[in-house]
C-alpha cells in the first residue's frame, strides 16, 4: 500500500508523557552515583560550590516535575505554601528561625546523602548536605523565592550521627512580599 | 527522595532499599552537564564517566555479590545472563536481555529497552558524540575486573542518537589470574 511505512520515532522529549513517577532505582545506586560526584569535586578547587550548582540544576527540575504532576499547574505564592512543599519532599521537621525573621530550618535525622559518607577531621565542615540544600535553593528560586541555603551538622545529644539541618534564609523582597499577605 | 524500605519479597533477597528514579536520573544529568562545562572535548567527557563508571563499579561488585544470593558463574555465558538478570535488576530495575553470542563465546550484546539514566534527555546537535550512558559500560568493566575478567564495553546502538534500544557489547578480552600481594614464604 502506498503510504505505509514505520513512522521515524522522532518524539521530542517533551512531547512524550510524564510518567507516574512511581519507578525506583536501588539506594546504593545512587549512594555509588553520588560518591563519584562528590569524589570528582574534591580534584577541583571550588568544592561546595560545585556541589551546590548540581543540586540547583536538580531542584529546578524536580519543580517542574512535581508541580506539573501533583500540584496541577497551581503556583505557590505564600512562603509557608513554598516551604511545606519542599519539607514533605525532604525531611522530617520545618522549624522557623527565633533569631531572623526570614529564616527557616528544614532538618532530618540521616539524610539519605549523608547515609554513606564520612567526612575526616580534615575537611572540616563539608557536608554532602550541601548537594540537598543546593537540590531545596533550586526549587525555592523557580518558584520565586530566592534564598540563600546551607547545610549544617547540628550536634544531637544520646545519637553518635549528627542531624543534618537546612538552614534556608530568604532574601529581603520575598520577605517583605510576603508580611501584608499574613 | 525518601528511602523506603520494601519487606523482603523472595525475587530480591535481602530486601533492597530503594529511591525514586527520577532523583537517580536528574542527579546523573547533573553529573554530565557538569562534565560537559568542565571538558571541552566531548571524548573527554565519554572517557571520563567512563572512569569514574569503573570507580563506581569496583565496589559496586561488592554489594552485588553480598546481597544478590547466587552461586559462583562457570562460564562469561553464564555471566552474562546473571549481569542481565540479576545485576540490571536489583540496581537500575530494568531487565536486560542477552543476544548475539560471538562463535567463541567470548562476546555477547546486553540489549536494554528501557533505561532509568535517560528520561527526559534530548541530545542537542552541539553533543552528538557524546555517549550519554557511558558510565554504565565503565561500571560493567570495574565490576568484571574485579572478578578477574579483562573486558571491553561499549555502546553499540543508544536511543539517544535514534536507535531503537540500548545495546552495549560486552567482549571477554581475557581472564586475570588472581595475584596474591604476598608471597607465602616470606
Amino acid at each position: 500500500m502506498i503510504g505505509v511505512g514505520r513512522a521515524k520515532h522522532n518524539l521530542n522529549v517533551v512531547d512524550s508523557p510524564l510518567g507516574k513517577g512511581k519507578s525506583e532505582v536501588s539506594l546504593s545506586a545512587f549512594a555509588f552515583l553520588f560518591s563519584e560526584l562528590v569524589q570528582y569535586n574534591q580534584g577541583k578547587v571550588e568544592n561546595i560550590a560545585e556541589l551546590e550548582e548540581a543540586g540547583f540544576g536538580v531542584g529546578i527540575q524536580i519543580l517542574e516535575l512535581l508541580c506539573h504532576r501533583e500540584k496541577a499547574n497551581r503556583r505557590e505564592t505564600r512562603v509557608l505554601g513554598i516551604l511545606s512543599f519542599v519539607h514533605s519532599t525532604v525531611a522530617d521537621s520545618l522549624e522557623k528561625g527565633t533569631e531572623h525573621e526570614d529564616e527557616y530550618m528544614i532538618s532530618e535525622k540521616e539524610l539519605l546523602v549523608n547515609k554513606f559518607v564520612s567526612v575526616p577531621a580534615s575537611m572540616g565542615g563539608f557536608n554532602c548536605g550541601t548537594f540537598v540544600a543546593g537540590i531545596v535553593k533550586g526549587v525555592l528560586d523557580g518558584a520565586g523565592f530566592p534564598a540563600s541555603v546551607t547545610a549544617h551538622f547540628v550536634a544531637v545529644e544520646g545519637q553518635t550521627r549528627s542531624r543534618t539541618t537546612i538552614l534556608v534564609k530568604f532574601a529581603e523582597e520575598v520577605v517583605q512580599r510576603d508580611a501584608p499577605l499574613a | 527522595m525518601r528511602a523506603s524500605l520494601r519487606p523482603s519479597d523472595p525475587a530480591a533477597s535481602p530486601a533492597v532499599e530503594r529511591v525514586n528514579a527520577e532523583l537517580f536520573t536528574l542527579t546523573y544529568g547533573a553529573i554530565v552537564r557538569q562534565l560537559l562545562t568542565d571538558y571541552e572535548e566531548i571524548d573527554e567527557v565519554n572517557k571520563q564517566l567512563d572512569t569514574m563508571g569503573y570507580n563506581i563499579g569496583a565496589r559496586l561488585v561488592d554489594d552485588f555479590l553480598a546481597k544478590a544470593n547466587i552461586t559462583k558463574c562457570t562460564d562469561f555465558r553464564e555471566t552474562a545472563d546473571v549481569i542481565a538478570k540479576v545485576g540490571f535488576k536489583m540496581f537500575l530495575n530494568v531487565t536486560a536481555t542477552v543476544a548475539n553470542w560471538s562463535s567463541d563465546n567470548m562476546e555477547c550484546s546486553l540489549i536494554l529497552d528501557d533505561n532509568p539514566l535517560v528520561d527526559f534527555v534530548e541530545l542537542p546537535e552541539t553533543c552528538q558524540g557524546l555517549s550519554y550512558c557511558n558510565i554504565l559500560c565503565g561500571v560493567l568493566r570495574g565490576a568484571l575486573e574485579m572478578v578477574s575478567m579483562r573486558t571491553e564495553v561499549k555502546f553499540v546502538k543508544d536511543m539517544l542518537r535514534g536507535d531503537d534500544a540500548f545495546e552495549i557489547r560486552l567482549k571477554l578480552l581475557e581472564h586475570v589470574p588472581e595475584e596474591y600481594p604476598y608471597k607465602n614464604d616470606e
